[in-house]
């Protein structure tokens, strides 16, 4: 069966969508014997990525069982997590 | 564990039993050619360099040619040189001599013209392969096996499937005590804390910070910003949203190991286990500088699909997805987008890519070797002079 998303790490708190998926599409991702469910609250395109929990605004977002970037905002299990919610925490030279 | 490979006099175990004939500079690369044409069962590299360069760079094309023509996959092998070029075939010679390599040379105005040059070339090519054939695959502990990890041609899928999938292999590597090399540095960018993390001292933990930030030092030195662009529209576009993101998929071919050495390009290792080979994210010249480094076989991920080879080393080629395989079955060794089809994990990919490691250097040939793919290319440094 084609799988809808693939979990890399059981640390990571966002899965990525192995097909074009719907909202309010339910979702399985999962590592071993590490699942978890998630309702999707938008669209999520081919090779995007979601929340599996609440991370709160300034939370660490991870992915590889690593921090890829911080929240810029709350998102909600189930989001679409991208540009528009997250910043990255290399090459900021403004805040330098 | 233990693969079939060729024990050479000075101690090292070969994957391949190769003669190769090479030229030390471009002027003598098409006699070479010839040379090889006429000794069936030779093979031979070509390049543009050997001539006219200096300082770091010098020092660099001689530490690639000696430790390609010197590799254990090499037999015994022919350096043919011009007569007055910078690296000419006695500058190689005496390096090998010290690392007890089988080794001839010839110059063509030695020889006197081309036609002489391929006679007497041919002659010694026909030696070198009498002796090469004498030479039976024995059994070598896999502690001895060097594994060289190359991405091109990357997609949305490269970090989620045959990346951490070549990780898995090379930590089963290093399991059993063997070493693994991945290099390509700009594509680490970002990702720098988590590789120094890694890192066996704070020695090596400064030698990871050093080649990151000379790589992209040398970026906006050439006026460009590699920040300003990574990750790349058409990466965003994919869903990548950081560069600590795409840095991070990129350096999932190597596992999940300590990292015991940094290396230059086409440096010797002298540590087991993990090892990082600073150096170029061009493919041709990744698969080069690890061979030189020692790697016995390479494992080169890929999204998009790459038909290329190496003169001596075989390379096992594992798409991303299962389109790319579908279309360039030929050229492709494994499909690492089971994963993503339901059919495999990355665990069981992982295994059948070690598995295939130690099948292909025990002898099996790779898609690249059977279609005759032989490509060569020398990562430099400065202009010419």
């Amino acid at each position: 069966m084609q799988k809808k998303a693939i979990l890399i790490d059981q640390k990571d708190n966002v899965a990525t969508a192995l097909c074009q998926l719907e909202k309010d599409d339910s979702v399985q991702a999962g590592i071993e014997d590490y699942t978890v469910n998630t309702i999707l609250l938008q669209d999520i395109p081919l090779g995007h990525k979601f929340a599996l929990k609440d991370i709160q605004r300034g939370g660490a977002v991870v992915k590889y069982g690593e921090t890829i970037g911080l929240a810029t905002r709350q998102i909600r299990q189930g989001g679409h997590v991208h540009i528009h919610n997250v910043e990255s925490q290399k090459g900021r030279g403004d805040k330098q | 564990m233990n693969f079939l490979g060729y024990r050479r006099d000075n101690g090292s175990a070969g994957t391949r039993n190769h003669v190769l004939i090479f030229p030390t500079v471009v002027c003598a690369s098409t006699v070479a050619q010839m040379i090889s044409s006429k000794a069936p069962g030779t093979v031979y590299a070509i390049h543009p360099c050997g001539c006219g360069h200096v300082g770091e760079d010098k020092e660099q094309v001689i530490r690639t040619m000696v430790g390609f023509t010197g590799h254990p996959n090499v037999a015994g092998v022919l350096l043919v040189g011009n007569g007055c070029e910078l690296i000419t075939p006695d500058v190689i010679a005496e390096e090998l001599a010290k690392v007890g390599q089988r080794v001839e040379t010839i110059s063509v105005q030695d020889a006197g013209g081309t036609t002489k040059c391929v006679e007497e070339g041919k002659r010694l090519a026909e030696k070198l392969l009498t002796e090469a054939s004498g030479i039976n695959r024995q059994s070598v502990d896999i502690s001895e096996l060097i594994l060289g990890l190359e991405c091109g041609g990357s997609d949305a899928f490269s970090g989620l499937t045959a990346n951490p999938a070549a990780g898995i292999a090379s930590d089963l590597l290093v399991a059993e005590e063997g070493t693994a090399i991945f290099t390509e540095t700009s594509e680490m960018l970002g990702a720098e804390q988590i590789l120094a993390k890694r890192a066996a001292g704070a020695e090596v933990e400064r030698d990871i910070y050093g080649i990151i930030a000379a790589a992209e030092a040398k970026a906006k030195s050439m006026g460009v910003d590699i920040r300003g662009s990574q990750p790349a529209p058409g990466n965003i576009e994919g869903g990548l949203t950081t560069i600590e993101e795409k840095s991070l998929g990129c350096i999932r071919k190597g596992g999940s190991t300590t990292i015991m050495q940094v290396i230059k390009y086409a440096e010797r290792p002298i540590k087991k286990g993990l090892v990082i080979m600073d150096g170029t994210a061009l493919d041709v010249m990744s698969n080069i500088g690890l061979i030189a480094s020692g790697a016995q076989v390479i494992v080169f991920t890929t999204g998009r699909g790459t038909p290329v080879g190496t003169p001596i080393a075989p390379v096992i080629k594992v798409s991303t997805n299962s389109n790319t395989y579908d279309r360039m079955k030929e050229n492709i060794d494994i499909n690492a987008g089971v994963i993503v089809d339901g059919k495999g994990t990355l665990h069981s990919v992982g295994q059948q890519i070690f598995d295939e490691v130690l099948e292909v250097a025990s002898g099996k040939l790779t898609k690249a070797e059977i279609l005759g793919h032989r490509e060569f290319d020398i990562y430099t440094l400065g202009h010419v002079l």
